[in-house]
């Protein structure tokens, strides 16, 4: 039965980072919650879990069903079953933009190309399953290395006016590019937006792959990066859609497929209380 | 004459001075980001060890990863062809030569005048680099020094991946999360190193006989699964041969090079 509180929940445990959210049977955002993966995958999806209650004013109990999502799905012990992060992303980013034809996930460890279908089905998708360069440990080894917080990244690389070129594919060895870029004095801004078009361009070979149809939505974290939101509106061509929840994206896919389980149960138990009577 | 060979490598600078065909003095200091001055510093350190001084230095060849940043190169020689010559030298018979260094491996095939005759390297990629195994032993609260320590007290080796260093990284985060010792995870990381230079080898159609070379050789577990992997046997060179070979067979190509120059002054 449905009780008049019961929400359901998504969790998306990613390589960098864990995300929760509680959903309403009204298919309302009621709580958030971001937490560092760090290496004990079931207790950061736990504590992911319990912010975004946290948030809603929720507790464990009102919750009717959960679906884990992400690298580390299986942790989620908690939860009631599994869904792989590409149908979530594909699901979370038509809810987001209900016209999305095109997904690109970029986050901390992988970066993921999907077409999906009008009504955010999987149709094809591309991801980079054996080299990790292209995605947000890209941005990683930059902020390592130039010893600037991941969040000021984007703003700063706007400000490029001569980008130089990497010519790196390998994470681990661009790390030793940009400080020789810095040994030859070159500016911080030109070599951070040298790094965001590399990311840019390896994303958009994925994207090629699956074939670019409008509208394009970037989700993951690091479409909070206003240079790569501005690198990929350049470099795709079609209109791109970014949300403030599109960190929470996988997440989202996850709640609304726990919602799909819990309606099918309600119309499974109609169905039958129908059929005695 | 003094002949200085500089192999400004991407974590060590090595140095070996040379006169009259003998090795008089070397020298090993880390790399760090200004190619210049670590070539500078070897130079000293090298100068130093053998009683000399800088004025004493008729020819300087450069050879290594910042060898065109040497300002005081008389002669840049690519790593491949100094380090050829160097073993070439020592073994006469050898045909293929692996180098699992700091960074790259390289895999050179050699003929019988010591020349290059193919070559393959992992340069963009560091899965099955050195520095990858750096990271797992930083990260696990080791040193490279501890490797092959740790890699033979390994009971049953970890499986990590050779796809990705940085997936390989979360794979070992995962082992230890799980309880596996650093032993069996240094051992892992080990093997799978072993898988990718062996791929190199493979790619480059090897011949016997086969050398080993750089820093890594001196764990006793790489070279057993190489030999398992590939079904040859290799011969590894006294470590200081190997790690100076580079630098060596630069000093060397320069004396050659002079006297050459020399006997046609005088022709």
């Amino acid at each position: 039965m449905w009780g008049a509180r019961k929400v359901v929940a998504g969790v998306d445990v990613g390589s960098t980072q864990t995300k929760a959210v509680i959903l309403s049977p009204e298919r309302e955002i009621l709580g958030r919650a971001l937490v560092d993966t760090g290496a004990r995958l079931n207790e950061a999806a736990r504590a992911a879990f319990e912010a975004a209650l946290q948030e809603a004013g929720l507790s464990p109990e009102d919750v009717e069903y959960t679906v884990g999502t992400g690298y580390g799905r299986f942790k989620v012990e908690f939860g009631d079953t599994q869904v792989t992060e590409i149908s979530c992303h594909a699901r979370g980013a038509c809810f987001l933009f209900p016209n999305t034809r095109t997904v690109l996930d970029i986050g901390g460890q992988d970066t993921k190309a999907i077409r999906v279908g009008p009504g955010g089905e999987v149709l094809d998708f591309c991801m980079n399953d054996k080299c990790s360069a292209g995605t947000g440990r890209f941005l990683g080894a930059a902020s390592a290395a130039l010893e600037i917080p991941l969040g000021e990244l984007g703003p700063l690389a706007l400000t490029a006016r001569n980008p130089v070129t990497i010519t790196t594919t390998c994470t681990v060895f661009a790390e030793s590019e940009i400080l020789g870029w810095l040994a030859r004095g070159r500016k911080v801004e030109d070599i951070l937006m040298g790094v965001h078009a590399s990311i840019a361009s390896r994303s958009l070979s994925l994207l090629r792959r699956v074939g670019i149809e409008s509208e394009l939505t970037f989700t993951g974290g690091v479409a909070r990066n206003v240079a790569m939101v501005h690198l990929i509106r350049e470099m795709s061509g079609v209109p791109v859609n970014v949300s403030e929840e599109s960190h929470y994206c996988g997440a989202i896919g996850a709640a609304l497929f726990a919602l799909d389980h819990v309606l099918l149960g309600e119309r499974a138990e109609a169905a039958a209380a129908a059929g005695g009577q | 004459m003094l002949v200085a060979g500089i192999d400004v490598g991407a974590t060590y600078t090595k140095v070996v001075l040379c006169e009259d065909g003998r090795v008089v003095g070397r020298s090993l200091v880390p790399t760090g980001f200004n190619f210049a001055r670590a070539a500078e510093r070897g130079l000293s350190a090298a100068l130093e060890s053998a009683g000399l001084r800088r004025e004493d230095v008729g020819y300087v060849a450069a050879t290594g990863y910042g060898r065109h940043m040497v300002p005081f190169r008389d002669l840049a020689l690519t790593d491949l062809t100094a380090q050829a010559w160097a073993i070439h030298r020592l073994y006469p018979d050898a045909r293929t030569i692996l180098d699992i260094g700091g960074q790259n491996v390289k895999a050179i095939r050699v003929d019988e005048r010591g020349r290059v005759r193919a070559f393959r390297l992992n340069d963009k990629c560091a899965a099955g680099s050195g520095a990858f195994l750096e990271k797992t032993m930083r990260y696990m609260g080791y040193t490279a020094a501890d490797i092959a320590r740790l890699a033979e007290a390994a009971q049953d080796p970890a499986v990590v991946s050779s796809v990705c260093a940085v997936f390989a990284e979360s794979e070992v985060i995962n082992h230890l999360v799980a309880g596996r010792s650093a032993e069996d995870v240094c051992a892992g990381a080990i093997v799978a190193l072993a898988g990718r230079a062996g791929q190199l080898v493979k790619r480059l159609r090897g011949e016997p006989l086969y050398v080993l070379t750089g820093g890594l050789t001196r764990v006793p577990l790489m070279r057993r699964c190489l030999e398992q992997d590939l079904r040859v046997s290799f011969v590894v060179p006294p470590e200081e041969e190997g790690v100076y070979a580079a630098a060596l067979g630069a000093a060397q190509l320069a004396e050659e090079r002079l006297r050459r120059t020399a006997q046609r002054a005088t022709a």
